[in-house]
């Protein structure tokens, strides 16, 4: 935090000039908010995308064929597994980080705009969870009709 | 209120349309459609849990024209924000901001979504008549 607010203060003579007030700076509060965190939350969340999404994408791509037991058995190897889940996570956290970003810049009034940021935490929280959850009753074998 | 009439940013009114400021709303643009990419994933791991009969349903809805068609419009703001975003990764470094850089890699990364996205659909379609 205190780094934060020397990196965006003044350099003045030797000393650098913290502009945020001592309250503005607990409180995160001014253009940037929590600025720095969200960016980088952003950034990492991408990076960590770019083989999850390449994976996912050019796997499934390269399946044999896409009927319900290749793609069952697919989802049902380990390593595909936790990777689908480790891609739902991510993907949710980032598209929430860029969500937000909209909705802060798009929706101005004050109610609505509250409102907009809290069912949009609620949805993906929904969504990212329940995307997982299908992923782990695959594969734990849960709700297998054909069975092993 | 005195507040409601503030003109607030962002200002799109006040830029002439080019390649930056085209490919910078474009990649919100396509961000947007992915979060919306985000809820089929979700359902399609859903019907996969389901079971065989939920899955084809599934899979019907996906292959239906407007599912089709919501799968390449997906296919292709997954290459453009990827490509795009990889831009900005760069600039954040530092790198490519000179203009003949910039334009080139926005072009790049425009046309590269749409070469990516014929590619994916046209092996799809070529492997599975």
């Amino acid at each position: 935090m205190r780094r934060d607010g020397l990196r965006m203060g003044v350099p003045l003579g030797i000393a650098t000039v913290n502009l945020r007030s001592p309250l503005g700076t607990v409180l995160g509060t001014g253009s940037a908010k929590e600025g720095s965190g969200r960016w980088w939350a952003e950034r990492l969340s991408a990076v960590a995308l770019i083989p999850l999404t390449l994976w996912f994408f050019f796997s499934l791509l390269l399946l044999p064929a896409l009927d319900f037991e290749t793609v069952r058995t697919w989802l049902a190897v380990p390593m595909t597994g936790f990777l689908a889940v480790l891609l739902v996570a991510v993907l949710a956290y980032h598209s929430y980080l860029g969500t937000m970003a909209v909705i802060e810049d798009y929706v101005h009034a004050h109610g609505a705009k509250t409102f907009w940021l809290l069912a949009v935490r609620f949805a993906y929280v929904l969504v990212g969870g329940a995307g997982i959850y299908a992923v782990l009753r695959v594969a734990f074998g849960a709700g297998v009709a054909s069975g092993p | 209120m005195p507040t409601r009439n503030r003109p607030l940013s962002p200002h799109l009114s006040v830029y002439r349309w080019q390649i930056g400021n085209s490919l910078s709303i474009l990649h919100r643009f396509t961000g947007a459609a992915l979060a919306l990419g985000l809820l089929a994933l979700a359902f399609w791991l859903i019907s996969i849990a389901g079971g065989e009969a939920s899955y084809q349903s599934a899979a019907r809805a996906f292959a239906s024209p407007i599912g089709v068609l919501l799968l390449i419009g997906w296919t292709f703001a997954f290459f453009y924000h990827l490509f795009n975003g990889l831009r900005h990764l760069f600039w954040d470094v530092g790198l490519g901001f000179e203009r003949r850089a910039r334009h080139a890699s926005g072009w790049l990364a425009l046309l590269g979504a749409c070469a990516a996205t014929v590619c994916v659909w046209a092996f799809l379609w070529g492997s599975r008549p």
